[in-house]
């Protein structure tokens, strides 16, 4: 008589909860952590490697850039890899469309609905120098504050690369 | 003060109704089902020119089972904001023949390619050819563009039908 009620009220309110959940992280705003070093030192700094998975950052993703999808240089966004739709990567945006971007080998011109997306840390990233353009259809949302470990809360700047881009 | 603490009782109840209502109708939207209106002469004579409302799920493309001859929502790769509605013709590893808008002089080559489609990407095509940008234009499509699968029709009412292959 008891147990039966108690399981479903709690069965209910935590389907509820997880509604909401989904809703709130899909259209405003979620926590997201971020693995590797290719973002470092702005995300996950190499000063010891015996934490492990304890020392990944935790970042906030705001999902309002996909109404209008505008984005400017510097952003950090969270996408889904154009290699595989299952893995989400982070990393900054470097060229907007009609930017000229240089590589080391050639200049790639963006094309319009794509953008250019590199890691901080050139040496440990996989990024557009391998996967080329990402279309910002791929955008997941945009990282605007690191909420984890403690020491290192607050909002991420924007760094725009000087001489590599040129825009039109 | 009592009158206070009852009626904000009763205003965090109702918003509380409205904010459930509102979740479930994103999530029902999001990965179940939606209706989609659907227009543009890009993929006559499947669907019509004048605009069509079909019933799109959005389940199989999460767990990787949209295949070729599948009928798509998919967001544009030259503008976010634009969705399409194309076919799959051809998925990661095929390899696809194509030739541009067939040319009006008919002393003209035809310009045929082919190229495979890499891993994660689709290649989606129009069923009017004649009157489509697609694949042949703007190359293989990420799959994680993908946004659902039509496969009911439901409007207009004495076209009401499966879509499929």
């Amino acid at each position: 008589m008891g147990t039966p009620s108690v399981l479903w009220s709690i069965a209910k309110k935590s389907f509820t909860v997880g509604l909401v959940t989904v809703t709130v992280s899909d259209r405003f705003a979620s926590i997201v952590p971020v693995r590797g070093a290719s973002m470092s030192p702005t995300f996950n700094p190499k000063t010891n490697t015996s934490l492990g998975s304890l020392s990944d950052d935790y970042v906030l993703v705001e999902k309002f850039c996909l109404r209008n999808y505008k984005f400017s240089h510097g952003d950090v966004i969270v996408f889904c890899s154009p290699n595989d739709h299952k893995e989400k990567h982070v990393k900054r945006i470097v060229g907007l469309p009609g930017d000229w971007v240089g590589t080391r080998y050639d200049v790639v011109k963006i094309p319009e609905g794509h953008c250019w997306v590199e890691g901080d840390s050139s040496s440990s990233s996989k990024d557009s120098r391998s996967f080329g353009p990402v279309p910002l259809g791929l955008v997941n949302g945009r990282a605007t504050h690191i909420l984890w470990p403690p020491h290192r809360v607050g909002s991420i700047d924007r760094k725009v690369a000087q001489n590599r881009v040129s825009s039109s | 003060m009592r009158q206070w603490r009852s009626i904000a009782r009763e205003a965090v109840a109702q918003v509380s109704i409205v904010v459930k209502f509102l979740s479930f109708l994103h999530v029902t939207d999001s990965y179940l089902f939606s209706f989609t209106h659907v227009l543009g002469p890009s993929m006559l004579p499947t669907l019509n020119i004048n605009g069509d409302v079909v019933l799109v799920e959005h389940l199989s493309h999460r767990i990787g089972k949209v295949g070729a001859g599948d009928l798509v929502l998919v967001r544009s790769p030259l503008d976010p904001r634009k969705t399409l509605t194309k076919r799959i013709l051809a998925v990661e590893g095929d390899k696809v023949t194509f030739c541009l808008d067939p040319p009006r002089d008919p002393t003209r080559d035809y310009r045929s390619r082919s190229l495979v489609v890499p891993k994660g990407h689709v290649w989606i095509q129009g069923d009017n050819w004649y009157a489509s940008t697609d694949s042949r234009h703007f190359g293989p499509v990420p799959y994680g563009l993908i946004q659902g699968k039509v496969f009911l029709r439901v409007w207009p009412p004495n076209s009401f039908g499966s879509l499929g292959q």
